[in-house]
């Protein structure tokens, strides 16, 4: 089993997060939407796995780079 | 009998509050502006003739705060508000809360706010008032047999949208039965999720569609007519970046007619104030039916460099009670060509959002360059509200030469401690393609990778 992180690709804040701990995602699948200057961002799973857990919670402040997400695949 | 006013609340920040207490001082009308703790040094605070705090840097503690703003109105004595673009703009409780103190709320009649603002219904009216509206359905059932019978009418390829949201969410595209059918439930979970409400429809994907929409302006008697069109085709995330009046390339004749077609019958549904018929036009040339803008469109710049029109003094006046005869010329003309491009702090590759401090923030000082905005250098570019640094719009007797002067212009934009789009507005305006005028929805994914 392999970790793979996902990270926020801007500063802002967490606006939505759209799936669950425990939920199979694809490759491209979004997996939260951050907020920052009005425009909803997604942060997508780079590869097919499973959510194992959020770093994060809605409206949560976070920076560019920041880990969000931890999928295992 | 036209009202006068008295004072106007400016209910906004940024580009769009200055540009209208900038209308509203040239009219000798009295100013109201607001600010957030973010917004503490704003320059267009210099604008008003009173300035107030309203609450905190998130929008929704103070330029979403309808409570505030309406204890506001009541307590400075002015009698009108001016929403200008985005916040509440839109929101149809708010304009009646506005009339209900008996202040005049500068934009369409709140039925006008409501029944544009639901995508299916708006799209509904469009039919019923005889506007040409694109191939889609009503909001979907949930069970598989009726989406795909629904689907079957639009053909493939088609396209999910969530019914209550906007900004692109839970858009998607199919172009199978399996791949609708997977579609339709990620778009559903996203449009719950994202906006309380899993109302989906399917519109027919038109393949690089170029954005043209019409600037509508009316009055409170039934007296309707528009200002031309503008080409927004140029977008980034469903967002625009480059807008231009005329449109290039489309046929006065076609473009005139459709525009005096559907004016009259914006008209005669007594369609109030101004507003924007947003239409696809498809690469056959057809027009269909996206959506009307019940506001003053961030673009409207260049659609006032063609036409001479200063349509926020024509807004605050229609509002007023004053006859469209009044308030605009005879006749309107189009005048050579403008060209607006948006200058975002964001990344001019992958457009992420770049807030930071405008460490160095000179914008362009040229003859016939007109530059829009909230920002000043040494201010702070917050995540809490939209990217927007500046609009620099140039109008020239010819398109190519408003490109040349355009291009030139962002060239002596000099922004640092933000990352900015200029690179990518360069490109887009020097390109081949833009050149040529063969512009459309995809564009900007094409030329920069």
């Amino acid at each position: 089993m392999a970790e793979c992180e996902a990270k926020s690709e801007v500063t802002g804040s967490v606006w939505k997060i759209v799936t669950e701990v425990g939920q199979q995602v694809e490759a491209g699948d979004t997996i939260m939407i951050i907020e920052s200057m009005k425009m909803e961002i997604p942060v997508v799973a780079e590869e097919s796995g499973t959510i194992k857990a959020f770093l994060v919670k809605e409206e949560t402040p976070v920076t560019e780079g920041q880990v969000v997400a931890v999928l295992e695949s | 009998m036209a009202r006068s006013y008295h004072k106007v609340v400016v209910a906004n920040r940024g580009a769009v509050a200055a540009r209208v207490l900038r209308a509203l001082s040239e009219m000798g009308i009295r100013s109201v502006a607001v600010y957030s703790d973010a917004d503490r040094h704003a320059p267009w605070l210099e604008w008003s003739s009173e300035a107030h705090h309203i609450g905190s840097a998130p929008a929704r503690d103070s330029y979403l705060n309808q409570d505030t703003l309406i204890a506001l109105l009541k307590q400075t004595g002015a009698d009108g508000v001016h929403p200008g673009y985005g916040f509440l703009a839109e929101n149809a409780a708010f304009a009646r809360r506005v009339t209900d103190t008996g202040a005049v709320f500068i934009g369409p009649a709140a039925r006008w706010i409501e029944d544009m603002g639901h995508k299916t219904r708006a799209r509904a009216l469009a039919k019923e008032y005889g506007l040409p509206v694109g191939v889609g359905t009503d909001v979907l059932p949930s069970e598989p047999a009726g989406i795909l019978a629904a689907a079957r009418k639009v053909g493939f390829p088609l396209i999910v949208k969530p019914a209550g949201g906007g900004g692109g969410i839970g858009m998607l595209v199919a172009r199978s039965e399996t791949e609708l059918l997977a579609a339709f439930d990620k778009a559903a979970s996203l449009a719950q999720r994202s906006f309380s409400n899993s109302d989906v429809y399917l519109e027919r994907l038109v393949d690089r569609p170029r954005h043209v929409e019409l600037q509508i302006v009316a009055d409170n008697f039934g007296t309707c007519r528009h200002l031309f069109e503008r080409d927004c085709s140029v977008q980034r995330r469903h967002q625009k970046v480059i807008e231009e009046a005329p449109g290039p390339g489309i046929m006065r004749e076609v473009i005139g007619g459709l525009a005096d077609d559907i004016a009259g019958k914006l008209g005669s549904a007594g369609y109030n104030n101004i507003g924007t018929v947003e239409m696809l036009m498809d690469a056959d040339g057809s027009f269909s039916f996206l959506e009307m803008n019940t506001r003053l469109q961030v673009e409207h710049g260049i659609t006032e460099e063609v036409t001479g029109v200063d349509i926020v003094k024509t807004q605050v006046r229609l509002a007023a009670d004053e006859k469209l005869a009044e308030v605009l010329p005879q006749d309107t003309k189009i005048d050579g060509h403008a060209i607006e491009a948006r200058v975002y702090a964001e990344d001019p590759r992958r457009f992420f959002p770049s807030p930071g401090k405008l460490e160095v923030f000179r914008p362009p000082v040229a003859a016939g360059v007109r530059v829009e905005t909230g920002y000043c250098e040494g201010l702070d570019v917050t995540p809490h509200y939209d990217p927007l640094l500046a609009k620099v719009i140039v109008q020239r007797g010819t398109r190519e030469k408003a490109i040349d002067d355009l291009i030139e212009a962002l060239g002596a934009f000099e922004v640092r401690g933000v990352k900015s789009n200029i690179p990518a507005l360069v490109t887009i305006l020097g390109s081949d393609q833009f050149r040529a005028g063969a512009v459309h929805t995809g564009l900007i994914g094409e030329l920069i990778k």
